[in-house]
């Protein structure tokens, strides 16, 4: 069985791996990781069954990092405190340690992780627990992207508007286009409701961009931003649009 | 109304035409509400000390004496009187006057106590208001000493060194109990001197070096004059933790944080500097609180919202400077 280990204390990795050592020789720990970039790598790389991952790390955290992993495998989170963390967790993360924790207490983690591992699917525990986490984040001010093997940061107000692509979202920033595989309810959930609003089944957009907004056929109209895209508006769509610009 | 028409009725049966009663008595009545008003506003404006309530009653009786008078020359203007009125008018002004000052007393008395009620019910509220503001503000101060978050990190890196560095885990339990010891003991209004606000930040950078290893270096210049300046307790301590957050969370290179400090016309200026990402130093929440609570600080104690500034010297450094006066 293999384990990774994200953290970005060293010594917070060190516990880990004298904990996992003690108890369980049979899970081998084929990397140490001291931020999210790392873990991505270290995960396409090796996958492993098992990573034990902090939140709170340098420029993108735990969440952001899982996001942008594909296949994902099963997590147990380490943090010292976090609010959200233990109401979100509670009914899907394989578990989550509070630091500082005992070994009996990480021990109890990683049974259960070995009771689950055969009949349950992580995978499955996984995505459930980063949507339930979603919901309870606070709104969110940036998008994690990955290009290839890059990571991209795109902070809020970069964001021009965002089409929905098949089961994958675009988005769509001054310098380019980016796939990030969310759905529109997600977005619209998560951006921040005062600048970014859903106007279409299929899309949504940054207020601050609009330019003007003009009929099209019956019943719908068509937003134009500042960068001169094109964006269908609906008619409920139309009415929020109204509401919100107080037109 | 109910005056009014009481009035009227009486007057009747007093043997005047019905019109005599209803304008005589609509005359005083109008005139007695506008002195009720009158006593009733002014209250409003005016709250008396318990010892003064004796201006209130000679203002009703200064405003009764006015509403007769009117009455008195006001009167025989009314159309159709009959000759036994006026004769009934003067017999019957100490009658009036009495039932006028009584109503216009009355009124001021309602009218003190409504006021002081509602005068009551809203300096509870802001009461209530202000013992909820100072408990917060208690509480929010609790967990900013305490700083939970590094403290729980800083246990697990001990619990660490136990099993593989005993001796360290030692020095960094003493570190901690030291920082501790020395924040719960900082008074509020007792200035320190840079020297002592110099040591305890590095007891805190000390245990932030074991906790994240190499990657945080620290650099940290005074010269001995400016050690004896003086400033107010744990100023400093929001600034550094601001940098090492950004610098630490913001880029994932080794960071160096530098703090320096030196004293100008009777200024003890310190700035403290930190590596950012400008690409990615996304509004981080929280880091900016840290800040507008060391601002506020600095315009309570001095009056001047000038004492802070942050800049970014360089593409990727981040210097905030605090200016404090020397008494």
């Amino acid at each position: 069985m293999k384990a990774l280990l994200i953290d970005d204390e060293p010594l917070a990795r060190s516990l880990v791996k004298e904990y996992l050592e003690e108890t369980y020789p049979q899970i081998q720990i084929l990397q140490e990781c001291g931020d999210g970039f790392e873990g991505v790598k270290a995960i396409a790389q090796h996958q492993p069954d098992l990573i034990f991952l902090d939140i709170q790390m340098p420029k993108i955290n735990g969440f952001e990092m899982l996001e942008l992993v594909d296949n994902r495998p099963a997590v147990i989170f380490t943090t010292a405190f976090d609010e959200y963390a233990i109401q979100a967790f509670e009914a899907h993360a394989i578990d989550y340690l509070l630091k500082p924790f005992s070994q009996e207490r990480f021990n109890k983690a990683v049974d259960k992780w070995l009771q689950q591992k055969d009949l349950a699917d992580n995978k499955k525990n996984t995505a459930a627990l980063l949507e339930t986490v979603a919901t309870n984040l606070e709104r969110q001010e940036r998008i994690v992207v990955k290009i290839g093997s890059k990571i991209k940061i795109i902070p809020e107000q970069d964001i021009l508007y965002l089409e929905a692509d098949g089961d994958y979202v675009m988005i769509y920033t001054p310098e380019g286009r980016y796939l990030k595989n969310k759905t529109m309810q997600y977005f619209e959930n998560t951006l921040d409701a005062k600048k970014f609003l859903r106007v279409h089944r299929s899309s949504i957009l940054q207020l601050a961009q609009i330019v003007r907004l003009e009929p099209y056929e019956k019943d719908s109209h068509i937003a134009i931003l500042k960068s001169g895209a094109q964006i269908p508006v609906s008619r409920s769509g139309y009415s929020k649009l109204r509401q919100v610009l107080g037109i | 109304m109910l005056y009014g028409i009481f009035q009227m009725a009486l007057l009747y049966w007093f043997g005047f035409s019905w019109q005599v009663a209803l304008q005589d008595s609509f005359l005083s009545t109008v005139l007695l509400a506008i002195a009720c008003w009158l006593v009733s506003n002014n209250l409003y404006f005016y709250r008396p000390k318990h010892s003064r309530y004796i201006y209130v009653g000679f203002f009703c009786f200064i405003l009764a004496v006015l509403w007769l008078v009117l009455i008195r020359y006001l009167s025989p203007f009314l159309q159709g009187i009959e000759m036994s009125y006026m004769p009934f008018l003067f017999k019957s002004l100490p009658i009036r006057f009495f039932t006028g000052f009584l109503l216009i007393s009355w009124v001021a008395l309602i009218s003190i106590l409504w006021y002081s009620q509602q005068d009551q019910i809203e300096s509870d509220k802001r009461q209530t208001d202000i013992e909820k503001l100072a408990r917060e503000a208690e509480l929010f101060k609790l967990r900013q000493q305490l700083q939970p978050h590094f403290l729980f990190n800083s246990l697990n890196s001990i619990n660490s060194l136990i099993g593989s560095q005993p001796k360290d885990a030692r020095k960094m339990i003493q570190q901690l109990s030291d920082f501790l010891r020395s924040t719960l003991k900082k008074e509020d209004h007792q200035w320190v001197t840079l020297a002592e606000e110099i040591q305890h930040l590095v007891l805190y950078l000390d245990i932030e070096k074991m906790r994240f290893g190499h990657r945080l270096e620290t650099n940290i210049t005074f010269d001995e004059e400016t050690a004896a300046k003086k400033l107010p307790p744990m100023l400093l301590q929001p600034l550094v933790e601001n940098a090492i957050k950004f610098g630490l969370y913001d880029t994932t290179d080794d960071v160096i944080i530098s703090i320096k400090a030196n004293a100008v016309d009777n200024m003890l200026c310190i700035s403290v500097q930190n590596p950012f990402d400008p690409q990615t130093a996304s509004p981080r929440k929280g880091t900016g609180f840290g800040l507008n609570g060391v601002r506020r600080r600095l315009y309570l104690l001095f009056g001047r919202q000038d004492l802070l500034q942050t800049q970014n010297l360089t593409d990727n450094i981040y210097t905030t400077t605090i200016q404090i006066p020397q008494a």
